[in-house]
């Protein structure tokens, strides 16, 4: 990258580049993809290796001729600028999104009259998982905690309220906030002594949390069923059930306000539901961001050493940020498992939770609007392109590694609006 | 009843060599560069297959001769192995030198997600199996049981061991060993003085997994069966031994992994099999939480 050879471009260079590349990716993709195991002996792919070689040689050669002009120099640079973090506004700046969320709302409250079961289906999953992603975007995101076993706060959600019903009779609205509460609990449980140490070990902690409550689960035939997973009952307003004819006597949802009776009702509740809780949850986390603990939580992720000279308690204000998190994750799986009817341990496994990081990614550490879009985007994409679902998992690597290493920060910038200082006081 | 003691000491120990091999790619990486390289466990799972692959061409091109047969798939799958962690570092780890502390861990993550996948579609997601190359076995009478130790189980401790101290005679008597050694200690210092420190991270990668590779053919050849998913747990269980044993430290990773594989056996030979895993990941927790800096590793200090 020396000053002298800016103009010229080396195609020679390139054609090194690009034949190295192409011997690497060889010995690479040659014996998995091309020798396919079938009992012990084996089937010949000749063909598909050599379209990922071709592939790559010339990636590699057009990558390695752009990255010697001036604009590849200039993104090159680019990425080997560290701490280009939070921009900055001008203390008086209006946030354009004040239009956006009234109208953002407007739309939420006409939708479930226009949809079709199978949208308002998935409109519902992209709400669960915005809220996943909301809660590990607190963890992840604002404190820089890696959490790779979020999953497991979202099964305890899950199997609180299937296992909350099936023993103690509790209902949607009781399991609510005990599940947000059984979550963080364990959440608190599980990080207090593993934040005490140097930060990545609670990843490798968090992932072998997250297998343990899956293999409980799927190990524990008389209490929870088992792989073949438990019923979950239908949510209730006030009591008035949502079916067609209500059990024991009652008056279901729709006699009692003279409505047709429609099927979706039930989908149509959660979905409110859920849309409020995620109002809630936004709001909360907006104002937590501008709470001394919220500062505090950032302050952490960009320097530990330093917070804790100046006197922070950088265990309590880790373990306020993982708590909310786990907490936020039991609410969501609160909605998942009533939203189902049903759960079993195979949706909650490790990529589940990488799912959830791909969205905080994606999303940006710490962008509330990135996490939303995001949330929605690799939820809804899926079902719309279902022949690729089994490159899904792929993708999602490839994006994770990309956004590291191009934008380690998200797509969306993270801005904060400055202060000035008022008048009269002390500088 | 002590003889399943005894034979569950003798599969601990098998096992626990396994793991020692796995969790030295974790402790090196995290001695070098301070990151745990979440994508370990999947350049083993990608080693199994490798060994597979390897057993199957030979077969095919008429070689029966065990020593041929295992002498070829161990040099093809350390090779391939080694340049799977090459590449790896070289893709997903290198640029991200100078980012966040995160940047790095959901790199690791997006790597492994990129392997399991990768290995689903080129391979299928049913689970694959190699032959038996080693039939069998040696017996003892013990008390009022018998122990049996097949002579797989053999090879996999006569070889787990030549690989350790093969490595650690480069670790220890070497030029490569000693850059090594100084690039872990103080990285600044050691390119200060000459070492080209991106090429010793390079070398750590290629050491790990060529650990993993021997690993992958050891464990492929005693339980013959694997799927795209088995990095996960293994990759999971090695890093406990890595902590176990005191992470950054070599000697630490082996005895963490012998006795991590010794304790999960008479676990699940004692008291329940299905949670075998559940022990050895809340064994992990409990030493983290009552000595994080393992047994023979030194306590952390952070530096400014």
């Amino acid at each position: 990258m020396s000053a002298a050879n800016n103009n010229t471009i080396d195609i020679k260079k390139s054609f090194v580049d690009a034949i190295l590349a192409g011997l690497i990716s060889l010995i690479v993709f040659g014996p998995i993809v091309g020798v396919v195991l079938q009992g012990y002996s084996f089937n010949m792919e000749p063909m598909r290796v050599a379209w990922l070689v071709g592939i790559v040689m010339v990636g590699r050669f057009f990558l390695s001729l752009f990255l010697q002009t001036e604009k590849g120099l200039s993104v090159l640079q680019g990425f080997e600028r560290p701490g280009s973090g939070v921009h900055v506004l001008p203390p008086d700046y209006k946030s354009r999104l004040r239009w956006v969320i009234p109208l953002v709302i407007v739309l939420a409250i006409i939708f479930p009259f226009m949809a079709n079961k199978y949208v308002l289906t998935v409109v519902i999953l992209g709400l669960i998982y915005v809220l996943l992603g909301l809660g590990l975007n607190i963890v992840v995101g604002l404190a820089g905690l890696l959490d790779l076993g979020y999953v497991a706060f979202y099964a305890i959600g899950a199997y609180g309220m299937a296992l909350g019903y099936h023993y103690l009779g509790l209902g949607f609205w009781t399991v609510l906030p005990l599940a947000a509460v059984a979550a963080g609990l364990a959440g608190c449980i599980l990080g207090f002594p593993v934040l005490r140490m140097h930060g990545d070990y609670l990843a490798i902690v968090t992932l072998g949390f997250g297998e343990i409550i899956r293999l409980i689960l799927n190990n524990w035939l008389s209490f929870t069923g088992g792989p073949n997973g438990m019923p979950v009952p239908s949510p209730t307003f006030m009591g008035l059930e949502f079916g067609r004819r209500a059990k024991e006597g009652g008056v279901p949802f729709h006699e009692f306000f003279g409505l047709d009776y429609n099927p979706d009702l039930k989908f149509i509740f959660i979905y409110t539901v859920l849309f409020l809780v995620v109002l809630a949850v936004l709001y909360i986390k907006h104002r937590l961001t501008r709470m001394p603990v919220g500062r505090a939580w950032e302050a952490l992720r960009e320097d530990e050493i330093a917070c804790r000279a100046m006197g922070l308690n950088h265990v309590l204000v880790k373990l306020s940020a993982f708590t909310l998190g786990a907490s936020t994750a039991g609410l969501a799986g609160v909605f998942f498992a009533s939203y189902q009817g049903f759960v079993n341990p195979s949706s909650f496994t490790f990529f589940e939770s990488a799912l959830i990081l791909a969205i905080v990614v994606l999303g940006g550490m710490g962008s509330t609007v990135g996490v939303v879009i995001a949330a929605f985007v690799l939820t809804v994409a899926p079902e719309l392109l279902r022949s690729f679902s089994e490159y899904r998992v792929l993708l999602f690597g490839i994006l994770m590694v990309l956004m590291m290493i191009w934008r380690p920060r998200g797509l969306i910038r993270i801005s904060r609006t400055g202060v000035t200082p008022r008048k009269g006081v002390a500088p | 009843m002590d003889g399943i003691f005894l034979q569950q000491m003798i599969n601990g120990l098998t096992l626990g060599s396994v793991y020692g091999l796995i969790a030295i790619g974790y402790t090196m990486v995290y001695g070098i560069i301070g990151m745990i390289n979440f994508a370990h466990g999947e350049v083993y799972m990608i080693s199994a297959y490798l060994a597979a692959i390897s057993l199957a061409l030979l077969a095919y091109f008429g070689i029966e001769s065990f020593p041929l047969l295992i002498l070829g798939t161990l040099i093809f799958t350390i090779v391939v192995t080694a340049v799977y962690g090459w590449t790896i570092e070289r893709i997903a780890y290198k640029p991200l030198r100078n980012s966040t502390r995160l940047a790095p861990l959901i790199s690791a993550i997006g790597i492994s997600l990129i392997l399991q996948n990768y290995a689903q579609i080129s391979q299928g997601a049913q689970q694959q199996g190699v032959p038996t190359l080693l039939e069998g076995a040696w017996r003892m009478e013990v008390g009022n049981g018998f122990v049996q130790i097949t002579y797989t189980k053999i090879f996999i401790l006569v070889a787990a061991f030549v690989g350790m101290a093969f490595l650690t005679y480069v670790i220890k008597f070497t030029k490569l060993g000693r850059m090594c050694r100084a690039t872990q200690q103080d990285r600044k210092m050691a390119s200060i003085l000459g070492i080209n420190t991106d090429r010793v991270i390079s070398y750590v990668f290629i050491i790990g997994a060529a650990m993993a590779a021997l690993a992958g053919v050891l464990i492929t050849m005693n339980y013959g069966t694997f799927d795209f998913y088995a990095g996960f747990v293994i990759g999971i269980k090695a890093f406990t031994a890595a902590v176990l044993g005191g992470i950054g430290s070599l000697p630490g990773a082996m005895l963490g992994g012998i006795i991590l594989g010794i304790a999960e056996s008479q676990f699940s030979g004692l008291v329940n099999s299905d949670y075998k895993d559940v022990f050895s990941f809340s064994l992990l927790v409990l030493i983290l939480i009552f000595r994080p800096q393992g047994l023979l590793g030194r306590p952390l200090v952070a530096k400014v």
